[in-house]
């Protein structure tokens, strides 16, 4: 047979093909299998008591529900005025010099660090040298570190989308820089600014290694920001790593996967609400 | 018309206000840059030490790494991570940028729309969750085919190549769409199928974005840590061979950090360093290829 | 004499970076009444309205030599607080930009920013705001509604009530009626000379028949220059130069 080009194109075609269901493939493998082996496991027993430890991995998750969900509130605390601070610094008051590509620097390498690293220097800093000791608030204020850059990201985009016409009328009526920013501006770019949350969520949800060495694992239900605690990765860690309990780790991660999916979800569809939202002029 | 009472002390304490923040804001965008430079002097100063005791090449092709006999080197765990990086890469390249070419140019659209928020997920799943399925389905496969327990090079690199895999198709899409139309309808217009066109055309224009992906990639396979530990083994010995059990440079910093003390912490934090050196290295060769691709 | 002048532009030349935008503008804007200032694209008209609130603050790298008295004291002048001169000088702008609030925010948003907090005088400035911008009527029932939701010319007129909330004393319009339908614009053209008995209103225009309804007053500007200035009528029957009357004739532009 010869080969002429449309023979390579149908060749390439089929290889093209057989690269894209792989990669669905991986997917509906994974969340296939944790799914069919996992959802058994998961009652309201399951979701309602402490894990009780042992080999058996005896228990369920809701100390390690609680500590997601304190970490998340505790990291978003944290976090989100200071990324929106900077995120306004890059929307509204950075100018092209040497400052503002030193902060832009700052930001994208800090998005690459590993999470291992961001949990040395946690371990180091939160941990050891201010005396937090393993608890949810060495989490996240390690946390808050590692999720800046994805909400200074989020907001700077969001802040520039609002139109440079509803500053403008702001400051025609007679108000301040700072008013603008805080009464018109902040307020426009909300949709943007619920992305960066959920995004943050996500990453809180999703992130294991930096927390495996703040936040110390205790499968107690943590009663403040300093207890010792594990959120719903850790367990999953502990309980493949260290019991036998494996479908209890695979319910676990049924129920990560499902809280991504959700957060997945949001994100779009916000962001679709959000275009329409400013086609808004002359009809909704 | 209702006259305006201009609250004499309401405008001071706006106009008061809206100086502050002038100045305020610029501490917050420094705030990320402050972060790095806190995160850099933290690993340095306590893995400072080591460096000073072993000597630099010593601790980095020192072969032996013994807690006990207080001997650090770590050239085991960077062979480590260097096989379990190159395996993953091998396997995720070709088919990222296969999977790139099926999102933009040959799967049908509604397939497109579909795959999009799939691949998106696959981001967004906890690696230990990746570490799990590894332990549980590739293993147990490994072991029954190949040699040795399974925990070994070849299931990490499996692992980690579909971790890679959305980064390196999602980088490599937006390259390929970046490509002016001028030079698909000019490919086209001479007579060459789609697919020359792919190939000739886009895939070499696109080329400096593709080069990004691979290298952000790689800084992310680098990092990872906990779907690493699940699945390699963790025996801090050169591999020999993909079935050979490993450990990688991150795998060391989470196993031992809680309970190392005196030269021991010293050679963790210095591990750190080698570590953010050469993911800010790697990183910041792949931001300026992304940005500096202008067509 | 200088009191029946709100505006006295004196020698005023206006650099953007290195480009000059205005030459050497001198022109003399009466209160209470409504001058226009027409010409082709390009010529500097919004540039010069813009430089009467001092809206180009926003842009770096500006210069300014010459004068701006508004009743007599220049804009310029370091002493001279930018907010509150935008208080007393209001800008309307050529599309529609009200916030993504309510019709009641929109209008108390001036006030509340300079400081009124008592909710009964809010409400009553909007109200007043509102009737004097002709649109009280059509949104008495719906303040709450977003600004965003109304029509074109209503919008415009939200913006024009906006502005009257903070009670200037110079209404500045860009170009307010070029994205309306011909009705709307015949209402804010009579919404104008309303106005024109409690504020002094300076608009650009590239509609030359509404700046001859519209105003008393009229400039003529060309790249950067005022070439004529003189009230409407004598300008459009009897213009004294060559190139405003080719602009009027529509020779050009």
């Amino acid at each position: 047979m010869k080969i002429t080009p449309k023979v390579t194109q149908s060749f390439a075609w089929c290889i093209c093909w057989i690269a894209g269901m792989t990669t669905i493939a991986f997917l509906i493998i994974i969340v296939g299998y944790v799914f069919v082996n996992g959802i058994g496991s998961i009652s309201w027993e399951f979701l309602t008591t402490n894990p009780r430890g042992g080999l058996k991995g005896e228990g369920g998750i809701l100390s390690a529900i609680a500590g997601t969900v304190y970490l998340i509130i505790l990291t978003l605390i944290i976090a989100l005025p200071m990324g929106i601070g900077a995120a306004i610094y890059l929307a509204e008051y950075s100018s092209n010099n040497l400052f503002t590509r030193i902060v832009r620097f700052g930001v994208e390498s800090l998005a690459g660090i590993p999470s291992i690293v961001f949990g040395l220097f946690g371990f180091a800093l939160f941990v050891i040298a201010l005396g937090f000791n393993f608890s949810i608030l060495s989490g996240s204020m390690t946390l808050a570190c590692l999720c800046l850059p994805v909400i200074i990201r989020t907001c700077e985009e969001a802040i520039k989308t609002v139109p440079v016409t509803l500053r403008e009328a702001s400051l025609s009526l007679g108000a301040t820089r700072w008013q603008t920013i805080t009464n018109v501006v902040l307020p426009a770019a909300i949709p943007g600014i619920v992305t960066s949350i959920i995004l943050t969520v996500g990453r809180v949800v999703e992130e294991t290694a930096c927390l495996y060495v703040t936040m110390g694992g205790s499968s107690n239900m943590p009663t403040s920001i300093w207890s010792n605690a594990r959120t719903l990765s850790l367990h999953l860690y502990y309980l493949a790593m260290e019991t036998t309990a494996i479908n209890k780790a695979l319910a676990t991660g049924v129920i990560l996967i499902t809280i991504i999916i959700i957060l997945n979800f949001s994100t779009r569809w916000l962001s679709n609400r959000f275009i329409s939202l400013y086609q808004g002029n002359g009809g909704k | 018309m209702a006259s305006i009472i201009v609250a004499g002390r309401k405008r001071e304490f706006h106009r008061i206000s809206d100086s502050f923040w002038q100045y305020a804001v610029y501490i917050f965008g420094a705030s990320s840059f402050l972060i790095l430079f806190l995160i850099a002097l933290f690993i340095v100063r306590e893995g400072y030490p080591a460096f000073v005791k072993i000597g630099i090449w010593q601790f980095i092709s020192g072969t032996t790494w013994d807690v006990a006999d207080n001997i650090y080197g770590i050239l085991p765990m960077i062979i480590g991570t260097l096989y379990v990086t190159i395996g993953a890469l091998i396997i995720s390249v070709p088919l990222g940028i296969f999977t790139a070419i099926f999102l933009t140019d040959v799967a049908p659209i509604k397939l497109r729309s579909a795959m999009r928020p799939a691949i998106e997920l696959l981001v967004g799943i906890p690696s230990v969750v990746y570490g799990l399925v590894g332990m549980l389905i590739l293993v147990p496969i490994i072991q029954k085919f190949g040699q040795g327990s399974g925990d070994s090079i070849l299931a990490a690199s499996i692992v980690l190549a579909v971790m890679v895999l959305p980064t390196i198709v999602s980088i490599t899409e937006d390259s390929i769409l970046a490509v002016p139309r001028s030079y698909r309808e000019g490919a086209l217009s001479l007579g060459a199928t789609r697919w020359q066109m792919i190939w000739h055309v886009l895939i070499p224009a696109a080329r400096p974005g593709i080069i990004a992906s691979i290298i952000l990639g790689m800084g992310r396979a680098i990092g990872e840590t906990m779907a690493m530990i699940m699945v390699i083994g963790n025996s801090i010995i050169i591999p020999d061979s993909i079935f050979s059990s490993a450990r990688t440079l991150t795998g060391t910093l989470a196993l031992e950090l809680k309970y190392a003390a005196g030269l021991h912490w010293n050679a963790l934090f210095a591990t750190g360093v080698v570590l953010f050196v050469l993911i800010l290295i790697l990183n910041s060769i792949g931001l300026i290829m992304l940005h500096g691709r202008s067509k | 004499m200088a009191m029946h002048y709100k505006i006295e532009i004196k020698d005023l030349n206006f650099y953007y970076g290195k480009c000059q935008a205005l030459k050497n503008i001198n022109m003399d804007v009466y209160k209470n009444r409504i001058t226009a200032l027409i010409g082709p694209s390009g010529c500097g008209k919004t540039t010069l309205l813009r430089l009467l609130n001092r809206m180009c603050d926003m842009v770096h790298d500006i210069h300014i030599d010459g004068e701006v008295l508004l009743d007599g004291q220049n804009i310029f002048d370091k002493s001279v607080d930018v907010v509150e001169l935008r208080k007393k000088v209001g800008m309307v702008f050529q599309q529609p930009n009200p916030f993504p609030k309510s019709v009641f925010e929109n209008v108390a948003y001036g006030p509340k920013m300079l400081g009124v907090n008592n909710k009964n005088s809010l409400i009553e400035i909007v109200e007043q705001s509102l009737k004097k911008a002709a649109l009280w009527d059509e949104v008495k029932d719906s303040l709450h509604k977003s600004g965003v939701s109304l029509s074109g010319g209503q919008q415009q007129r939200l913006c024009i009530a906006r502005v009257l909330a903070v009670n200037p004393q110079v209404i500045l319009m860009d170009e307010p009626c070029s994205s309306l339908d011909p009705t709307s614009t015949l209402k804010i053209e009579e919404l104008m000379i309303e106005l024109k008995r409690d504020y002094t209103v300076v608009i650009v225009t590239h509609n030359m028949q509404q700046a001859a309804r519209v105003s008393d007053y009229t400039g003529f500007m060309l790249l950067g220059e005022l070439i004529e200035y003189a009230p409407t009528r004598e300008l459009f029957n009897v213009p004294k130069d060559k190139r405003c009357e080719d602009y009027i004739t529509g020779r050009f532009g």
